[in-house]
């Protein structure tokens, strides 16, 4: 899976991009959150607050419950503030 | 016609060409969003947008589907920049064309709100004390949710 982190996510993480193998139990968005907090402090710290974090599969809004399969993009961001 | 780029954009010229060729429409509304400084005089407060590229033009162009399903529209251009921006600069343009004002001004307003909490841009601003990223603001959802079609949820 194509992980994207963007704005304080992208500085806080550390990556711009990365390519990921999830685990089996890892099937929607709200376990790859958890899962991706396990991955180190930078994660967990940068997720914290995970109530504001936007994510889109396939470059469209998900939800928690979103399903997720390996060949997806996932990206994680802020909430936008362009216009 | 959607475009994310980094130039400038010229009003004047993106008006004539959504117009041109097309003598059924009877009024253009146009919103141009400005880099306003933030810090009220304490300095140059330049900032930079980032934007998931893909993602945005998907959101764009889904925005202007919707507004081209609630309103007759002849025409819509919508023009966001990327990059580093400075206090005074063009960062967004939004035309909307119809045969009539209403649905011009209406649809306007309308897509100015919406990609303002759907389009994937964020603002990084320079301040004297660092660079910060820009917060979202309530009253940014809160003019997107004066469009929902089914307001009804609150009552029923």
């Amino acid at each position: 899976m194509k992980l994207l982190y963007f704005a304080w996510l992208r500085q806080k993480i550390g990556v711009e991009t990365e390519q990921v193998a999830l685990p089996d139990d890892v099937t929607d968005v709200a376990g790859l959150i958890v899962w991706l907090k396990g991955r180190g402090d930078n994660y967990a710290e940068a997720l914290k607050n995970d109530k504001v974090i936007k994510v889109a599969v396939n470059q469209a809004y998900a939800r928690p419950g979103t399903a997720l399969k390996g060949s997806d993009e996932v990206a994680l961001f802020p909430p936008v503030t362009g216009g | 016609m959607i475009r994310v780029q980094r130039e400038d954009f010229d009003v004047g010229a993106e008006l004539r060409a959504l117009t041109a060729h097309d003598t059924g429409i009877g009024g253009v509304a146009s919103f141009v969003g400005l880099v306003r400084d933030m810090t009220s005089g304490t300095g140059a407060s330049a900032m930079t947008l980032e934007h998931y590229e893909g993602m945005t033009q998907k959101q764009l162009a889904e925005v202007e589907a919707e507004a081209r399903a609630r309103w007759e529209l002849s025409g819509v251009t919508i023009v966001h920049r990327y990059g580093r921006l400075e206090p005074g600069e063009q960062i967004v343009l939004v035309l909307t064309a119809s045969p009539h004002r209403q649905a011009a001004l209406e649809s306007c307003a309308f897509l100015i709100d919406w990609l303002k909490t759907r389009a994937p841009f964020w603002k990084l601003e320079e301040t004297p004390e660092g660079s910060r990223w820009v917060e979202a603001r309530a009253s940014d959802d809160a003019a997107t949710a004066r469009w929902e079609r089914d307001g009804g949820k609150r009552s029923s």
